[in-house]
């Protein structure tokens, strides 16, 4: 009745869509680093948007499925097979007992996404069950995902019926190609920081013409950007106050740090942009090497992509759940 | 009892969440406000809110765009729906907390081994190491705010005798830590990368997640060190 992990990733967590209203205790909020990815696999497998996934970094872990399970991918691309063959993201697809899921090399995007039908059945740790890697609790015991570890479901189903004697079986429906294309463009959209005006004029413009090059020191925590170096014209302090997924600071160096899933909850740098939401997702599919370039836009722009984004998963999750009760249906 | 009317700002920190800034400054009077402000709104929360996190001299609300959208009426923006909503409640004048700040005694160990820059720190500003322990343990801290790391309780201030700089490059430190930054001290409450000079090593734990109060500070607690040896440190 198990997840089992037969191999371990280079950091492969549970993550969900965060922990919410424990920031003043300087538990940021965490999750997935692509949530819009997370939330897809979970759509397509018939969860809540919310239920925990499996957030995969190449290379991943290998897993093996103790029942038939109702599976689904997202994020980037890793190649993935099931007992050697390969499957598509983006599809929901039914796999048999003893199956072997294995992903072999990157073919886009930096982080997938892995769900399960019925959830992960780990422990909520105020009230998420995404992996707090730092405190070393929430997800599977706090950490990375091991060898031997075993995952049950939340609430199994038994998808017997719905594949006869085949190994494994991709359901007739997809999501569109949208994101695919999006986690193409290099362009990601800010707002304004309140310490934006405390660049110099030229830092102004070089932050808009230069590309910015993402570091080897880039994680769950932040991104450290590469370009040349932007200068203030004051040196006066900045107090430490609260930041956001999305912030980003300009370090002593003159370099830029994009704030991710894992930050800090405050920092004391000057703020001098935010990326918006519906960018982070992009953002979070960059890897080291990979250039981008900043441009602004308003704070109306980024709400109503946000409500078109949300507007878009609710359709997409109305109309997969009744593909699913249909199949579940026929077959019963 | 109420707070001053203290002159403030709005401003968005990203597209889901706002600050409200009462003058970037380190300042006891200041941050009660912001701490009054926060029990508030804790109270009788603004509508769309998801959490609010106070720092030294400001708060900053968390909100769902989406959620506020269809609640407001055309051409009223998430964020001008939440913030029409802050000011209202800053006309009204704040209570003081009620609630008591709770006083503290942290025990730490000053000995060598747990205190990598406290002989160095001494020397730079012409004192004995006891000198140093002394000044550390003369005066009570105010926790201004938790932040960076799970439990991490930002302090002040301490004496300018003792203030001093950041490193230029953060180095690995140990869970208990306690530090020195600028006029700041606080206790790292995990092995972590980090900037500030360690001058002692607490035996009690700051953070546990398995606790319903998992952080030992919180905002507004009152803090005293005391001084132990390192055989009470191992025995604690």
């Amino acid at each position: 009745m198990n997840l089992r992990i037969i191999k371990a990733g280079v950091q492969d967590t549970i993550q969900d869509m965060g922990r919410h209203g424990w920031q003043h205790l300087g538990i940021n909020t965490g999750g997935a680093m692509d949530k819009l990815s997370a939330r897809l696999a979970n759509i397509l497998v018939g969860n809540e948007l919310d239920e925990a996934v499996i957030e995969l970094h190449f290379p991943a872990g290998a897993f093996f499925f103790e029942q038939p399970s109702l599976i689904a991918l997202s994020g980037a691309d890793f190649s993935a097979t099931i007992n050697g063959e390969e499957i598509p993201p983006l599809r929901p697809i039914i796999v048999s007992k003893y199956s072997i899921l294995q992903f072999h090399r990157v073919e886009r995007g930096a982080r997938a996404y892995l769900a399960v039908h019925g959830g992960l059945d780990v422990p909520t740790w105020l009230n998420s069950r995404s992996t707090h890697l730092k405190a070393g609790v929430g997800g599977f015991a706090g950490r990375a995902l091991q060898k031997d570890d075993e995952i049950g479901f939340r609430t199994p189903v038994d998808l017997c019926p719905l594949l006869g004697k085949r190994e494994f079986d991709i359901l007739p429906w997809k999501t569109d190609n949208v994101w695919k294309d999006d986690m193409r463009a290099k362009e990601i959209l800010v707002l304004p920081g309140n310490e934006w005006d405390r660049l110099t004029d030229p830092s102004k413009e070089m932050f808009f013409d230069r590309a910015f090059l993402i570091s080897n020191h880039s994680d769950r925590m932040g991104y450290r950007l590469k370009s040349e170096q932007l200068s203030t014209h004051t040196q006066e302090e900045v107090v430490s106050s609260a930041v956001s997924f999305g912030t980003v600071q300009l370090l002593p160096d003159g370099q830029l740090i994009v704030l991710m899933a894992d930050h800090q909850t405050t920092g004391g740098y000057p703020r001098v942009a935010h990326v918006i939401s519906v960018h982070h997702s992009r953002l979070a599919q960059m890897k080291p090497g990979d250039l981008f370039i900043f441009r602004f836009t308003d704070l109306d722009t980024a709400h109503d992509l946000l409500v078109k984004q949300q507007q878009h998963l609710l359709q997409l999750q109305t109309a997969c759940k009744f593909k699913l009760e249909q199949l579940i249906h026929v077959n019963h | 009892m109420h707070h001053p009317n203290l002159p403030y700002r709005i401003f968005p920190l990203g597209d889901a969440a706002l600050t409200i800034d009462f003058g970037n400054t380190i300042d006891e009077i200041v941050n009660e406000k912001v701490l009054a402000l926060y029990h508030q709104l804790k109270t009788k929360p603004i509508q769309g809110m998801i959490e609010a996190v106070p720092a030294y001299s400001s708060l900053t609300i968390y909100y769902d765009p989406v959620r506020n959208f269809k609640k407001t009426k055309d051409n009223i923006t998430a964020y001008d729906h939440v913030a029409s909503q802050l000011h209202e409640h800053l006309q009204e004048p704040i209570p003081k907390t009620s609630t008591e700040s709770r006083q503290i005694s942290i025990p730490v160990c000053y000995d060598s081994p747990f205190a990598p820059d406290l002989a160095s720190l001494a020397a730079a500003k012409n004192l004995t190491v006891p000198e140093l322990i002394g000044i550390h343990t003369e005066r009570e801290y105010r926790v201004y705010m938790i932040g960076f790391l799970p439990g991490f309780s930002y302090m002040g201030e301490v004496d300018e005798r003792i203030s001093a700089p950041r490193k230029a490059q953060p180095v690995a430190v140990r869970a208990g830590s306690v530090g020195i930054a600028g006029k700041q001290t606080g206790v790292y409450p995990f092995h972590s990368p980090g900037g500030w000079q360690i001058i002692g090593r607490t035996p009690l734990r700051f953070f546990d997640p398995a606790s319903d109060n998992p952080s030992l500070l919180k905002a507004g607690d009152i803090v005293r060190f005391i001084s132990i040896s390192k055989d009470e440190f191992t025995n604690h």
